[in-house]
Parts: C-alpha cells; sequence; structure tokens
C-alpha cells in the first residue's frame, strides 16, 4: 500500500511537471509577453515603453528559459520560466496581471465554492444512485420506461435552462429563496438553497440513468441468479448484492471528483453571484487575465491528481480483493 | 457571385461525403447492415432520423457561402467583392432580416414593447408606437389582428399540409415500386406499421415538422413569429442560424476525436512497451487538466493571436469562422481521452486472441494487421461513443459560449443568444423570447440526437442488446 502510494505520487508529480511545461509554452511562446501585453493595455496604439513597462512590473522581461547574464545558480532561477512557473510547485503562484496576490484570493473563495458543491455533489449523488435503484428494481415496467424517457429528455436540455428557470420560478415568481448574492455564516444557506437544487437537477439526467446502466449489467449476472434461486427476495438481493457490486463503477465516477469540488462550478456559481473559485475563473477569463488561469490550471491538475490516487485507495475498500501494489 | 469557402464549409461537407462512403461501406458488409438495420428499425430513431435530416439541410444551406459583387472601384474600375459573406440560407431569410425594429417587441406582437413619446395627430403621446414591419400592414390592428394571425396561420398550415401530401405520396409510390405492390395496399401495409422500417413514424413526423415550418412560415409573412431581439433584430433568424453552428460543433468535434482517439488507443493497446507509456502519459496529462480550463486558456490564446493577426482574414465572417473550427479542435482534443483509453483496452483485448496471433505468425505486416484486423474490431465502440457524444458538444457549446470561451460573440449561436439575453428575464415585464427560442430549439436537437445514439448503442453493443431481451422477458417485481 505504502509502496503503491509513493509510485502513484510520484508519477502524479511526473505529471504535473508536464502540466506546467506544457502551460508555459502555451501561455508564453505561443503568444508572446508583447502580446499579452498589448491585449492588456489595450489595442494597437500601444508604445513600445508602455509595453515595456508592463513586462517588468511582472518579471515577463527576463530571459525565458535561461539567464545568461546571472550569476551561479540565477541563471536558472532569474528568468520567466522559473518565476512563473517552477514556483507553482511551492504553491506560490505571484500576482495577478491587477495586482493581487493570487494564493490569498484563491484561498479565501475556496470557502463558498465547497459551500456550494459539497451539497450538490452529495444530494446528486445519493439521489441519482436512489433513483437508478429504483428504475432498476422496477425494470422493464412502464415506471422504467417512462422514467427513463424523462431521464434522456432531461439529459437533453441545457443546464443553462435549468438556471434560468430555478431563479425565475422559485426566486422571481414564488419569492421564496434571493434571487442572487452570497454571505457567509449561519444565513448562507438561504441563498445556496437554490444553486443547490439547480445543480442536483442539472445533473440528475446522464447521471440516474448511467447508474440505472450499471445496476442494469450487474443483475444480468450469474451471481445474481445463485441469490435469486437460493430464494432470496428482491429487494434484498438489489440492496445486499447488486448495490455492493457496483460500487466500483461508482467510486470510479464520482471519487475523483471530490478534490475537485474545491474549484467551484463555473456556471452557477457567476449566475447567483457566489463568490467562490469559479466565479473567480470567469472573472479572469472575461479580464483576459493569464496569471490567474495559470494558476487555476495548475491547481485543477494537483486536485484531480489526488483524486485519481483516492479512487484507487476507495477501491481497496470497497473491494478486498483489490490489492494496491 | 464568388463562392466562400470558410474552413467549416469544407469540412461539413468533407463530413457529408465522408458519411456516404460509410453509407456504401455499410451496404457491402452483411454484419454492419444487420446492425444498423437493428438500430433503425426503432420508430424512436426514424423519427429522430428525420428531425436530425431536417436539421442537417438546414445546416448545409447555411454553408454554401457566397460574395455578391460590389460597386467597382471609381478610380480602376476593377471589379471588388462586397465585403459581406452570404449563405444560401440567407438569401430565404433575408426578408426577415430587412424587417428590423428598433427593439424589443414579443412574438407576433404590431406594437413595440416599450412606451415612447412620438407624435400622434399632431400632439406628442406616450403610449406603444406601432412597429415597423410587424403587422404594417393592418390598418386597424385592434381588430383585425385575431383574423389576420389566424389567417396567416391557416395559409401556412395548409401549404404545409399540401406539401408534406405531395412528398408522402411520392415517397409511398417508390416503396410501393419498389416492392412491386399496388399503391393502396403499400399505404394500408404503412398504415398498420407492417413495413420493416418505421414508415409510419417517420412521415408523421415529417407531417409535424412541415406543419410547424408551414405556419411559422405563413405568420412570418406580416409578424415577427419569435419576437425580436434588443437591437430589434428577429429571434426566428437567430435561432436558425445558430443550428449549422451547433451541427458544426457537434460533428466536427467528432471528426477531431475520430482520428486522435482511434490512431493513439490503436498504437499503445498493440505495440505496449514505451509507445504505450508515452501515449498513456500524454492522454492522462490531458485528463489531467480540466477541461473548461483548458479550453479556456486554448481560446484566450487564440483570441490573441486572431487579434494580432487581423491581415490573415479577409472578412469579419472569415476571422469568427476561424475561431469557430479551432474551438472544435480544441474541444476535440480534450474529449479524445476517454475514448482512446476505451480503444486502448480493445485493442489489448483483441491482440491476444488466435487469429491475430496467426496473422503475426504468417509474417503479416503490423500496419496491416491493425487495418484489417484490429481496426473493423474495434469500430462498434466508436460508432457507439461517437453519436453519443455528439449531444454533448452541442449542449457544451452553449455553455463555452455563456462563460466567453466559445464561439465569436458575432457567430450565431445557442450559447451566444442566450448570454445576450441572459439578464431578460429580471426586466419588468418579463422578455421570455429569445430565451425560449435558444432552449426549444437546442431541446429539438439534442432530444433526437440522445434518442438515435440510444438505438445505435443498443444495435451495436452486443451486451445492451442482450440486456433489452432479458430485461423484457424476467418477469416485473411486484
Amino acid at each position: 500500500m505504502f509502496a503503491f502510494l509513493v509510485r502513484r505520487i510520484a508519477y502524479g508529480a511526473l505529471i504535473l511537471v508536464g502540466i506546467n511545461i506544457a502551460t508555459f509554452l502555451l501561455f508564453f511562446q505561443v503568444n508572446s509577453p508583447d502580446d499579452m501585453a498589448r491585449l492588456q493595455l489595450g489595442g494597437k496604439r500601444v508604445t513600445a515603453q508602455a509595453i515595456q513597462q508592463w513586462k517588468a512590473e511582472r518579471g515577463y522581461d527576463r530571459p525565458m528559459f535561461f539567464n545568461a547574464g546571472a550569476e551561479g545558480t540565477a541563471k536558472a532561477t532569474d528568468t520567466v520560466f522559473f518565476e512563473s512557473s517552477a514556483r507553482m510547485f511551492a504553491f506560490d503562484f505571484g500576482r495577478a496581471d491587477n495586482g493581487r496576490d493570487i494564493a490569498n484570493e484563491v484561498a479565501r473563495r475556496a470557502g463558498p465554492s465547497v459551500a456550494l458543491a459539497l451539497p450538490v455533489f452529495i444530494v446528486g449523488l445519493g439521489l441519482s444512485v436512489t433513483i437508478a435503484l429504483g428504475l432498476a428494481f422496477f425494470r422493464g415496467t412502464y415506471l422504467d420506461i417512462w422514467g427513463v424517457t424523462v431521464l434522456v429528455a432531461m439529459m437533453s436540455i441545457s443546464s443553462l435552462f435549468f438556471i434560468v428557470a430555478g431563479q425565475y420560478v422559485l426566486a422571481r415568481v414564488l419569492q421564496l429563496v434571493p434571487i442572487s448574492g452570497f454571505e457567509g455564516g449561519v444565513d448562507s444557506w438561504r441563498f445556496l438553497l437554490l444553486p443547490v437544487a439547480v445543480g442536483v437537477i442539472a445533473q440528475l439526467g446522464p447521471e440516474a440513468r448511467f447508474y440505472r446502466t450499471i445496476f442494469l449489467e450487474e443483475i444480468g449476472r450469474d451471481y445474481v441468479r445463485t441469490a435469486r434461486s437460493k430464494g432470496l427476495s428482491d429487494p434484498a438481493v438489489l440492496f445486499r448484492h447488486v448495490l455492493r457490486n457496483a460500487l466500483i463503477p461508482i467510486l470510479t465516477r464520482s471519487v475523483v471528483l471530490i478534490p475537485l469540488l474545491f474549484m467551484g462550478s463555473l456556471i452557477t456559481e457567476s449566475f447567483f453571484s457566489i463568490p467562490g473559485l469559479g466565479a473567480y475563473l470567469i472573472e479572469a477569463i472575461a479580464a483576459q487575465d493569464f496569471a490567474i488561469v495559470r494558476a487555476m490550471v495548475f491547481i485543477g491538475s494537483v486536485l484531480y491528481i489526488v483524486g485519481l490516487i483516492l479512487t484507487d485507495v476507495s477501491y481497496s475498500w470497497a473491494d478486498p480483493r483489490i490489492r494496491l501494489q | 457571385m464568388k463562392p466562400v469557402f470558410l474552413l467549416t464549409d469544407f469540412f461539413l461537407f468533407a463530413i457529408v461525403i465522408a458519411a456516404a462512403f460509410y453509407v456504401r461501406y455499410v451496404l457491402r458488409s452483411p454484419q454492419l447492415r444487420a446492425n444498423w438495420r437493428l438500430a433503425l428499425q426503432r420508430p424512436a430513431a426514424g423519427v429522430s432520423a428525420v428531425m436530425l435530416g431536417f436539421f442537417l439541410a438546414i445546416a448545409l444551406a447555411d454553408s454554401l457561402h457566397y460574395r455578391s459583387a460590389g460597386p467597382p472601384d471609381p478610380k480602376t474600375g476593377a471589379r471588388a467583392w462586397s465585403v459581406e459573406t452570404r449563405s444560401a440560407l440567407d438569401v430565404v431569410l433575408a426578408p426577415l432580416v430587412a424587417a428590423q425594429e428598433r427593439t424589443y417587441s414579443s412574438p407576433l406582437a404590431w406594437l413595440a414593447f416599450k412606451k415612447e413619446t412620438f407624435e400622434r395627430h399632431g400632439q406628442m403621446v406616450r403610449d406603444f408606437p406601432r412597429l415597423k414591419h410587424g403587422g404594417a400592414h393592418l390598418t386597424g390592428p385592434e381588430t383585425q389582428w385575431g383574423g389576420d394571425v389566424a389567417r396567416r396561420a391557416a395559409a401556412g398550415l395548409a401549404g404545409g399540409v399540401a406539401a408534406w401530401l405531395l412528398a408522402s405520396l411520392l415517397i409511398v409510390g417508390a416503396l410501393a415500386r419498389q416492392a412491386g405492390e399496388p399503391i393502396g395496399q403499400m399505404l394500408a401495409r404503412i398504415g398498420r406499421g407492417g413495413t420493416q422500417y418505421p414508415v409510419r413514424a417517420m412521415l408523421l413526423a415529417a407531417g409535424g415538422l412541415s406543419l410547424a415550418i408551414g405556419v411559422i412560415g405563413g405568420l412570418s409573412t406580416g409578424y415577427h413569429v419569435f419576437g425580436t431581439t434588443q437591437v430589434g433584430a428577429s429571434v426566428l433568424v437567430a435561432a436558425v442560424k445558430s443550428i449549422r453552428t451547433a451541427l458544426v460543433i457537434g460533428s466536427m468535434t467528432t471528426l477531431v476525436v475520430l482520428p486522435l482517439a482511434v490512431g493513439l488507443g490503436i498504437t499503445a493497446g498493440y505495440f505496449r512497451g514505451w509507445v504505450d507509456e508515452a501515449i498513456q502519459y500524454v492522454y492522462t496529462l490531458l485528463q489531467s487538466i480540466p477541461d473548461v480550463l483548458l479550453i479556456a486558456a486554448a481560446v484566450l490564446l487564440l483570441q490573441v493571436k486572431i487579434d494580432t493577426n487581423p491581415e490573415l482574414f479577409e472578412t469579419a465572417l472569415e476571422r469568427a469562422d476561424a475561431r469557430l473550427f479551432f474551438l472544435c479542435v480544441i474541444l476535440g482534443i480534450t474529449s479524445f481521452t476517454g475514448l482512446c483509453r476505451l480503444v486502448r483496452g480493445e485493442t489489448m483485448k483483441l491482440r491476444e486472441l488466435e487469429y491475430i496471433q496467426a496473422a503475426q505468425a504468417f509474417g503479416v505486416r503490423a500496419s496491416r494487421i491493425l487495418t484489417r484486423h484490429i481496426l473493423p474490431n474495434v469500430a462498434p465502440i466508436v460508432v457507439i461513443s461517437m453519436v453519443m457524444q455528439f449531444s454533448t458538444f452541442v449542449l457544451a457549446e452553449a455553455v463555452l459560449s455563456y462563460v466567453g470561451v466559445g464561439v465569436d460573440p458575432k457567430t450565431y449561436s445557442f450559447g451566444i443568444l442566450i448570454n445576450t439575453a441572459r439578464n431578460e428575464l429580471s426586466a419588468t415585464p418579463v422578455i421570455w423570447w429569445s430565451l425560449a427560442a435558444a432552449f426549444v430549439f437546442m431541446f429539438l436537437i439534442v432530444l433526437p440526437a440522445n434518442l438515435f445514439a440510444d438505438a445505435v448503442r443498443e444495435a451495436f453493443d452486443p451486451r445492451a442488446r442482450l440486456r433489452s431481451i432479458t430485461d423484457r422477458k424476467s418477469p416485473a417485481p411486484a
């Protein structure tokens, strides 16, 4: 187990190095800092001096990979690559193009993001697995057929519709909850109720249908026939055997998402003005702030890799036959 | 008139031609023919095919671009081409585009949506002014409006019914001739659903479609059927023009995914060793970056490139089109990893089978083993995942454009339409028609795509087929 973890973490680090180099190439070689400066300062009527100053403020005027003019280790460290990419491994993201400290901002905004994403994840997973089990239990009946039809229809509706319609009906017409906004502390549930409900409903269609397929696949297996033939009731087979054996695909799909909950949800947050990381990213995109986007790419990848390792660990918990070696 | 081939036009037609070749290939292979027959025998698949075919026809008509001749240069007398690129569909929609209002108007309205101060009978009043085009032909709209709307709708309906009857008659006639039956007998057979393919359901779907087109077309002669946007443009035009963008995203992204996923997946699974390690590294890397972030980063950078190199594009449409094209490429690169992993796993299973080992023992070249023996056997999972991804991409476009990393803001697309209308529901009174049109049109494209994908999956995946049989046989629990 320990050796396995060490190996996985080492591979994860290797992937992160690759991601770091790839994003660096994307952001600094495909586009030169001059392009970025021109975009930020606006249009073509920018003097060379203004560009130079913009670059100097952010340290982009240094050599890219190798500083021949510097002494000792500074040859490698006093470069754009080291300053903007390599330092990310120490979770030092530097400043955004607007001058604010990124790490600080990320830490401040992760809270609201989790407050929204965690309930969506838990309620959403619970509800889709329950509905899927119900449909699998009533398989082949009209309830199943109509249930699947409704799920396919829900899959075909844009998630934006659920947000727009939910906001209109619940907040505007019925005035049950505030339309948007956020407040820390105990009162936050009033603001979170609607976004959470919308988030759950928007993912219900594809999720529940996927889990139904998984359950039906398990129901077709030999051990289910054995369990039935020894006289177990249908609910006992379904809940004690099928659910247990279907855990692996459920874990594969869900555990990897847990660390990513910190990243927040892009659309929901910006629609409901919740000051989380998703909204942060949208603001960064609108302001074309490359430093923030680069930092978020790095954080997102770290969380994903952590999620993959967690998934493997959860397998050995769900199925004792799986040994991590 | 000078024909213009945009990047996406070229690829859209290339996809259609490739699809034609695939159909020919299917017709020659008994196994594939049986699979597709099974898929198309379901009424849901037939109806979906009719709907998707209709949308595809619109998208293709919107892909025949040309630039008309502009005024010649006054000094040199050289022919100049108009800066505006139009499509065949634009010609049909031209009257609707020309009927531009000043701002919002609700569907079928003859009065403006907001009060204005204007002069009436020599007196300044504050009231709802008449629209410039919507219902402008009415002399006494208060009394005439209802009758006029009903008359135009009925005329359109009659036209739709007539067109449908004529087309159905031709189709039924052709079917009867093919089967060597009298036309009456064929009609009766279709009526009781006794045909191999769901002809009855397909004809009914076509009927519903032509009735809807008839009514909308009839009403469009005098009104804005779906109302107008903030700048007074017809919502109907925006929605119809968005169809092409949706289909381009759905189909072209699939086209990007296909060679990447299949090529890399087969190579990794067959050769193993360091090739496998390298390919796995690449796709794990791509998968580790959250999709939206990678797309956002790439689109932002792309926009910088487009903005700093304006000389590459002759017209604004070409610029927007280049962004659409690269959006598909980026979307494809971020989403090929899932299929790639599947293909790799399947190839690893196949290469251990006896017939592959026999081929290796005979000294067949690796490239030939891959194309002749492995590729046809991974094809079913590729087909399944391709049809299933189509609708995902259409939905993804709306979200990405909403976030601001989708298509160019000047392109017609459902995401842009929703984005510009995002605050309209909080206006008083509510402006609902742009959002409603966008969501309804998207639903009408995505639902058939999902149903079609389902039918294909059930037909191509033997496990799924087995399951649907056992489903029906197993006694329903009490």
